[in-house]
Order: structure tokens, then C-alpha cells, then sequence
């Protein structure tokens, strides 16, 4: 079965981009692995709408793609800010929202 | 080609493209106007230009319907108009032209439904639907050509000219609106427009609050609106939907209005609503405080905005919906009204305003706040034409008026409108202007054989004629104030001698010169450019000629627009034009009327309304079954220079008493009332009064909205105090005693013991999961995504 494929192609770029979001100190780093992730349930959704021949799965990833693309810019114009006031974007540094 | 497409009725049709130019032109200007060579203006010019050519058109054209109603009275235009019938008059009315019913031009699409409820969005193109289309488009026109020079190197020069786009298109929305919900639309777009407009040069704090200010009282009367809307809906609906249409539609309001069947009080209190809104919106006491305020906008904007086109928004309203207030006040059997009233105050009260003003563009606004009353005076009194008509001759005059103050600062007084410090003998330094000006003023005043008299003295005349005599008198003594503030204020302006910046003295400290252009941004670049200026021409000057242009063409149609509807000379060519006829039509022109199978119907309602005599017809009888009104039917007073004779006298008379005070005041010799109110306290106090406006700012807001706000306040924390303390004292002091006890046997025993355990677990939880709170976002991510793992995995297990 194809979409078997598909989801395992699904699954490990949704652990790739967990492993770079825990991983990784560079802002900009977790930014784009929280994209593969997000592009990980975008494969998953065609995926699924190709199994039960439905268009809607199709219209959610756009939508996902939408928001993605919302969030990033949301996410960049922070990790600017971040960087004008700190000059640096290591996240380990970053503890100002300790409890 | 261009006579065929002329013929075909094509611009009548597709009259819906008038405001859909500008708004185009306005999304234009916004997203690439700053990258053109002219600043976004090029979009602004042409896409009036556009609008204005097809309104021209469609007046053509409108005409031609007009004419072949009258004489073939059927099928007007041949069959590319399904619906284009007429009815043939009845026997031809006191002026001996004739009154076919000229079928309006109505296209509708749907715009959205809600429960059940189609809003509709169209065109209604009748003949006062028609004379605004192209007073607009024209006035809008010759403003952005003016406005070119005016504000060049401006620092918002773009948004002004999309600022004055967006409100022609949204005037020009409202003037063909179909129904009521497109002409509210329409209504607030001018608003905002008119809001972005005025705080132009939003960096001085008066202009943003004269914004505020305008908004704000606009808003209040906008609540009018809604309300009547609604009213009227409810009350037509019923009657309207049996007939095809809807109670939001004009034409439905109209003729269920005539109908018999309406109910008066709805009528009543929907006109009342409705004619609040227009209180507001065209400037009528007592909320006229808005619209001297708004000067403090570029002059453009005051000419075309808040003189010649959008504060006629409220009585184009009233003129509209007219039937509503025709059968709602029942206009043509009482001696008084809301309508008339409320004109008549604001005629007398604003024109005595404008004796007290040194600013010249404020004298013109209590002027064009007094002309307004005018208008609605006309249409309480019934003179639904003459009122239309002074729109129509108003807005060319007052523009002019306007334009050349703004020429006048521009040019003469180096940017200041103060007439007492800084003009003054402008006359001989600026003839084009000071021409235009008093060609403006004489139309104004309503001198003869200028287009003011025509318009003006009707309106007095009809209110005489339909038994409104004390209005008659406050029509007449308006015209004899109108025609001594207006001497004072070109006496002042442009005889005796210069004073201030129009002696070529320079401002040093400009914002001691308390007009609103001297202190806007591109104020820098302006006084660079205007010292050259004044470097070569030494003092006041004639402004440039896309300046003049616009004055000279204005001030033409000042005279000459008269003549469309003089009686003195025999022409009736905007009443036969404009007025709708208040005859009977078969009903199918209640609902879309397109096919042509009822025309038995049309002609059955011809031959019963044959018979019917002078205080028959619409608007006085209950139209036959099967038929309906779209007008009442107005008779017009005859004209005859004995009866226009009192109004001029008074006017001569004004004029003469005011420039005698005027030379005798301003001028340099010595003179008895020189000097009157730093002498005698009655004439200082009256003077105050007037300066102060009647205290009405003040009443607004020292008293209203302190009255409104400080009561609800103080009641509100006497409640506090007295009532809801008293009454948690009480239970406070019972509940003592038993919490006393409580407290002594349960609470320190049982509750304690467990509150304070869990207070430990909760405590040592917390520390426990202090590290957690690490403030690193991996870590943060770490969990989450092993919370989910978490959660994935007891998801899998459940359900194996």
C-alpha cells in the first residue's frame, strides 16, 4: 500500500523535527524544525485523503500551509527582537521566562 | 457611434459604473500612488474625469427620456427598456408644462441574504438622483484639479487625494443607492472620509479633535438613521413584499408611504428619526457645531465636503424618502412642523454666528449651515423643487466662495484666514479672485439675475404660498442677514486697507497665525517655495491658473445655473427635469416591472386620474386599487416680481446697512459705533454670546456630557456606599457571630488541619516541579513533545 509510505515519510519527519526543536540552540533552527513538523502532518493529512478519497484532507494541509507560514513570520520577527536587545540567538541562553 | 450609444439609454443603464470608477481610483491611489510621477493624483483626475463624462451622459440621456415622456407618453425610449413606460398627465399643471410620470432607471443585484432577507445593491436614476450624479462628479472634479496646486508638497499629499477619491465614490453610493442599506453605506463612507479629511493635518491637536468632534456629532445623528431604517422597514415590509419588493426599497418606501395604508404614527416617528440624522449630517441646529469646526481640514476639502456636496447629504435624505416626512408631518395642512422649525432656527441662528467671525472660512461655513436651513426649510414647507434646486445652485457658489478663500490664503494673506489681521484691499492685488468671490456673494445674497434668487426666493415664496406664513418671514429675514454677513466678510477681505500678510508683511512666528495651513508638515517646503514667491512679487499675488480655472468656471455657473429654473424669464427646465410627477402609475412599477403585460393596468389608472383636480392626486387621496404614488403632488407658487419684491428690498437693505457699518467699523475714520462693545455691556454681551457660539460647545460638553456622566457616577457610588455596603454590613455583622463560632470549633480544628496539609502537598509539588519551570525553551519542547508521545502511546494501547 502506497500511503503506508507516505506515512512512514510522515513520521520521520515529524521525529526529525522534534529531535531539531530539543536539540538544537539556534532559534532559527527550531523555527524550521517546527516546519518540518508541521509539514510532516501535511503529508500525514494527503496521506489520509488519499486512503478515503477525499478532497478535505487536501483543503486542511492548505490551510496548514496558511498558518505555517503565519507562524513564521510571527516567529522571525521575535528571533529579531531577541536578537536587537541580546545579540544572540542561542536558546539556552534564554532563561528570562524561568519560574 | 457616440449618437447611437447616446440613444440607446447605455449611460442611464450602467450609471452604476459612476461610483465604481472613483472607488476603483481610490484602491489605485492607495496601492500606487506613491510610485507615481504625480503622487496618485494622475488616478484621483482620471477617474473623475471618467465618472464625470459618463454622468454627463446619463443626464443627456435622461433628459431625452424626460422629453419623450412628455410628448409620446409611452414607451419612452423604445423597447431597450422593458420597464421604460410612461403614463400620460393629467391636464398639464398651473405652469402649463406638462407632468408625465418618468419612469426611474432601477437596477438591483443581490448583494447578501440573511434570514430570508435579500439586500439588495443597485441604481435608482431619477431626476434628483440624476442632478446630484453630475453636481458631484463635476465638483469633484474641478476641487482635485485645484487640490493639485493647493497641497502640492504636501507630506500626505497621496492620502489626501484617496481620502477625496473614496468620498466621491461613497457620495455618488449613496446619491443612486436603491435601497436604504446601500444609501447607509454610502453615508458612512463620507463620514470616515470626511473624518480622515478634516484631521488632515492631524499633527495640530485642534485639527484631530475638530475630526473627533465632526465624527462624534455626525454619529449621534447616525443613530437616527438606523433607527428609521428600521422603523420604516417594519412598518413597509409587509406592504412591500406583497408587491415584489422589500421595505429597504426607496420605491417601496415611497409609494407605501402614499399608499393610504401606512400607519402615520410609524410614519411620524420614522421621519422624526430620520430627520436627526440629517440634523446631523447637513449641519441643522443644534448639532451644527460640527461643521465650523471642520474648516480647520484643507480648504478643498471644505469646499467640496462640508459646503457644496456632503452636508447635502441630509436633505438630499429628506428629499429621497420625501413621501415619509410628506404624510409622516403632514406638510401641506399644518402651519409648523419639525422640519420647518428646525431649518428656521438654524437659518436665523447661524447667520448671526457668521456676524462675529474673524476667520473667513468660517464666516462661509455658518453661511453654508444657514443655506442648509434653507433647504430643509424648503422641503418642511413643501417646495420639495425649490429646495433641490438651491442644492443644485448652492453647491456652485458656496464652492466657488470656498476656493477662493482658500486662493485668498494661498496667494494674498500667506496662509492665515483671519480677515481682521491679515487681509484686506485684496481686490486690487487679486482681480480673478476678488471677481469670482463677489459673482459668488451676489448669488449668495440672492441679488437678481443670479442664480441664489431663483433658487432661494422660491423657496420663501412656497412656504407662503402653502400657508407656512411666519416661516415666510424667517425666510426673508435670513436673506437680509445672508446679505450683510456676506458684505461684512468682502469688505473685509478685499476693500480698505491691507493689513497684516496682505500688506506684504511676513509672519515671523507661524503658529501665532491660527489657521490650520500654516501649521501643517510640508509648512517648511511651503514657506521656501512662497518666499521666492514673495521675493519676486513683493506681497499678495494672483494664485496660479489651476486655481483660478476652477473659480472662474464656478463663478460662471453661479450666474448662470439660474437660469435652468427662472421663472422671471420663463424657464422650467429643471422642474420638468428633476421633479418626479405625483401621478398614479400602474403597481406593477412597484416590483421589478420588467414585462409588459399589465399595460391595461397603466392606462386604467390614466383615465381615473384624468378627473382628478388641484387637491387631488398624490399625496391627498388614497391611490386607486392596482396603482400607486411615487411623489405627492406639489403645486408650485406662481412667480411675480411684486412677490419677490419684499426679499429683494431686504437684501438691497442689508446689503447697504452692513457696508455702511463696515466702512464705518473697519474702515479708518471715526465713527459712532466704533468701538460699540468695549462701550456698552449689552452689545459686548451679545457679542459674547455670539463668539461663544449660544454656549452650545459648552453645553455639550460641560453640561451634557458632565450632566450624563457625573450623575451616573455619583448615583452609582451612592448606591455603592449606602445600599450594597449597608446591606454587606448586615450580613457582614450577622455572619460575624455564627463565623465566630465556626471558627473556635471547626475551622481551627478540622478545616485547618486539612487546609494546611494540602497546603504542604501543594508546596512540596511545587518544588518538586520547580526545575521543570527551567525557562529553556527546548526543554519546554522536550516535554511537550514527551507528554504527547505519552499520550500517543496510551491512545495506541486503549484501543488494541
Amino acid at each position: 500500500m502506497y500511503a503506508v509510505n507516505f506515512l512512514i515519510l510522515g513520521a520521520l519527519l515529524f521525529s526529525l523535527g522534534v529531535f531539531g526543536v530539543i536539540a538544537r540552540r539556534n532559534a532559527v533552527m527550531v523555527l524550521m524544525s517546527i516546519e518540518l513538523i508541521l509539514n510532516a502532518v501535511n503529508v500525514n493529512l494527503i496521506a489520509f485523503a488519499m486512503m478515503n478519497n477525499s478532497a478535505e484532507g487536501h483543503v486542511f494541509a492548505l490551510y496548514v500551509i496558511a498558518v505555517a507560514a503565519a507562524e513564521v513570520g510571527v516567529g522571525l520577527a521575535m528571533v529579531l527582537m531577541i536578537y536587537r536587545n541580546r545579540r544572540s540567538i542561542a536558546l539556552d541562553e534564554l532563561s528570562a521566562m524561568k519560574g | 457611434m457616440l449618437a447611437s450609444t447616446l440613444s440607446s439609454g447605455w449611460f442611464l443603464e450602467n450609471a452604476w459604473l459612476i461610483p465604481l470608477i472613483p472607488a476603483i481610483g481610490f484602491a489605485f491611489i492607495i496601492f500606487f500612488g506613491k510610485r507615481m510621477p504625480q503622487g496618485g493624483s494622475e488616478f484621483g483626475l482620471l477617474s473623475m474625469a471618467a465618472s464625470f463624462a459618463i454622468a454627463v451622459g446619463a443626464t443627456v440621456q435622461w433628459i431625452q427620456r424626460v422629453n419623450s415622456a412628455s410628448s409620446e407618453g409611452e414607451h419612452a425610449l423604445g423597447g431597450f427598456f422593458g420597464f421604460a413606460r410612461a403614463v400620460l398627465p393629467m391636464a398639464g399643471e398651473e405652469g402649463g408644462h406638462s407632468a408625465a410620470f418618468v419612469e426611474p432607471v432601477v437596477r438591483t443585484w443581490t448583494w447578501w441574504q440573511s434570514g430570508g432577507l435579500e439586500f439588495g445593491v443597485g441604481q435608482h436614476i431619477d431626476g434628483l438622483s440624476i442632478m446630484l450624479l453630475l453636481l458631484v462628479t463635476f465638483i469633484s472634479l474641478l476641487v482635485q484639479i485645484y487640490s493639485t496646486e493647493y497641497v502640492s508638497g504636501d507630506r500626505r499629499y497621496t492620502h489626501f487625494f484617496a481620502a477625496l477619491t473614496l468620498f466621491s465614490a461613497g457620495m455618488l453610493v449613496m446619491v443612486l443607492a436603491e435601497n436604504m442599506i446601500q444609501l447607509i453605506l454610502g453615508w458612512e463612507i463620507m463620514g470616515l472620509c470626511s473624518f480622515m479629511l478634516i484631521g488632515h493635518w492631524w499633527e495640530e491637536a485642534a485639527n484631530s479633535r475638530a475630526a473627533l468632534k465632526a465624527f462624534f456629532t455626525v454619529r449621534v445623528g447616525d443613530v437616527g438613521l438606523l433607527v428609521g431604517t428600521a422603523v420604516i422597514f417594519f412598518g413597509a415590509n409587509d406592504w412591500a413584499v406583497e408587491r415584489g419588493s422589500n421595505g429597504f426599497s426607496i420605491r417601496a418606501i415611497s409609494a407605501w408611504a402614499l399608499s393610504g395604508e401606512a400607519s402615520n404614527s410609524v410614519l411620524f416617528w420614522g421621519g422624526v428619526a430620520l430627520f436627526i440624522a440629517a440634523i446631523g449630517k447637513s449641519g441643522q441646529f443644534p448639532l451644527h457645531t460640527w461643521l465650523p469646526d471642520a474648516m480647520a481640514g484643507p480648504t478643498p476639502v471644505s469646499s467640496l465636503l462640508h459646503s457644496s456636496t456632503m452636508v447635502v447629504a441630509g436633505v438630499f435624505l429628506v428629499a429621497r424618502v420625501y413621501p415619509v416626512f410628506f404624510v409622516g408631518f403632514d406638510i401641506l395642512d399644518t402651519a409648523v412642523n419639525l422640519i420647518t422649525i428646525i431649518g428656521g432656527i438654524t437659518i436665523i441662528a447661524a447667520a448671526a454666528l457668521a456676524f462675529v467671525q474673524d476667520d473667513i472660512k468660517k464666516v462661509l461655513a455658518y453661511s453654508t449651515v444657514s443655506q442648509l436651513g434653507y433647504m430643509m426649510l424648503g422641503l418642511g414647507v413643501g417646495a420639495w423643487l425649490p429646495a433641490v434646486f438651491h442644492i443644485f445652485t448652492h453647491a456652485f457658489f458656496k464652492c466657488a466662495l470656498f476656493l477662493a478663500a482658500g486662493s485668498v490664503s494661498h496667494s494674498g494673506s500667506h496662509h492665515s484666514f483671519d480677515m481682521k489681521k491679515d487681509m484686506g484691499g485684496l481686490a486690487r492685488k487679486m482681480p480673478i479672485t476678488a471677481t469670482t468671490w463677489m459673482i459668488s456673494t451676489a448669488a449668495l445674497c440672492g441679488i437678481p439675475f443670479f442664480s441664489g434668487f431663483f433658487s432661494k426666493d422660491e423657496i420663501i415664496d412656497n412656504a407662503s404660498h402653502n400657508g407656512y406664513q411666519f416661516f415666510y418671514w424667517v425666510g426673508l429675514i435670513g436673506a437680509a442677514m445672508t446679505a450683510a454677513y456676506m458684505t461684512r466678510a468682502t469688505y473685509l477681505t478685499f476693500f480698505g486697507a491691507p493689513r497684516g500678510a496682505a500688506a506684504g508683511e511676513h509672519h515671523d512666528d507661524h503658529s501665532d497665525a491660527h489657521d490650520a495651513h500654516a501649521a501643517h508638515d510640508a509648512h517648511d517646503d511651503h514657506d521656501a517655495h512662497h518666499d521666492d514667491h514673495h521675493g519676486r512679487h513683493a506681497g499678495p499675488h494672483e494664485s496660479p491658473w489651476r486655481i483660478t480655472a476652477p473659480l472662474v468656471i464656478l463663478a460662471s455657473l453661479a450666474i448662470f445655473s439660474g437660469y435652468l429654473n427662472a421663472p422671471a424669464v420663463g424657464t422650467h427646465y429643471f422642474t420638468d427635469w428633476v421633479e418626479p410627477a405625483g401621478v398614479a402609475v400602474a403597481a406593477d412599477h412597484a416590483a421589478t416591472a420588467t414585462d409588459g403585460e399589465e399595460h391595461a393596468l397603466g392606462f386604467a389608472a390614466l383615465a381615473a386620474e384624468e378627473e382628478g383636480g388641484y387637491s387631488e392626486g398624490c399625496g391627498f387621496t388614497t391611490p386607486e386599487d392596482g396603482t400607486v404614488c411615487y411623489a405627492p403632488k406639489l403645486s408650485h407658487a406662481e412667480f411675480a416680481w411684486s412677490k419677490a419684491a419684499p426679499s429683494i428690498v431686504l437684501v438691497a437693505f442689508g446689503i447697504l446697512m452692513s457696508a455702511w457699518l463696515s466702512m464705518g467699523v473697519f474702515g479708518d475714520r471715526k465713527h459712532p459705533l466704533k468701538g460699540l462693545t468695549s462701550r456698552s455691556g449689552i452689545a459686548r454681551r451679545g457679542h459674547a454670546f455670539l463668539v461663544n457660539k449660544y454656549y452650545l460647545d459648552h453645553l455639550y460638553e460641560g453640561v451634557i456630557v458632565k450632566a450624563v456622566a457625573h450623575p451616573i457616577a455619583k448615583a452609582a457610588y451612592w448606591i455603592n456606599q449606602n445600599i450594597l455596603d449597608g446591606v454587606v454590613n448586615g450580613v457582614g455583622r450577622s455572619g460575624r457571630a455564627t463565623g465566630e463560632w465556626v471558627y473556635r470549633n471547626l475551622d481551627q480544628r478540622v478545616v485547618d488541619g486539612a487546609v494546611n496539609a494540602s497546603g504542604l502537598v501543594a508546596s512540596e509539588t511545587g518544588h518538586a516541579l520547580q526545575p521543570i519551570q527551567s525557562g529553556k525553551v527546548n526543554q519546554y519542547g522536550a516535554l511537550l513533545f514527551g507528554a504527547a508521545t505519552v499520550g500517543a502511546i496510551v491512545l495506541i494501547l486503549v484501543n488494541i
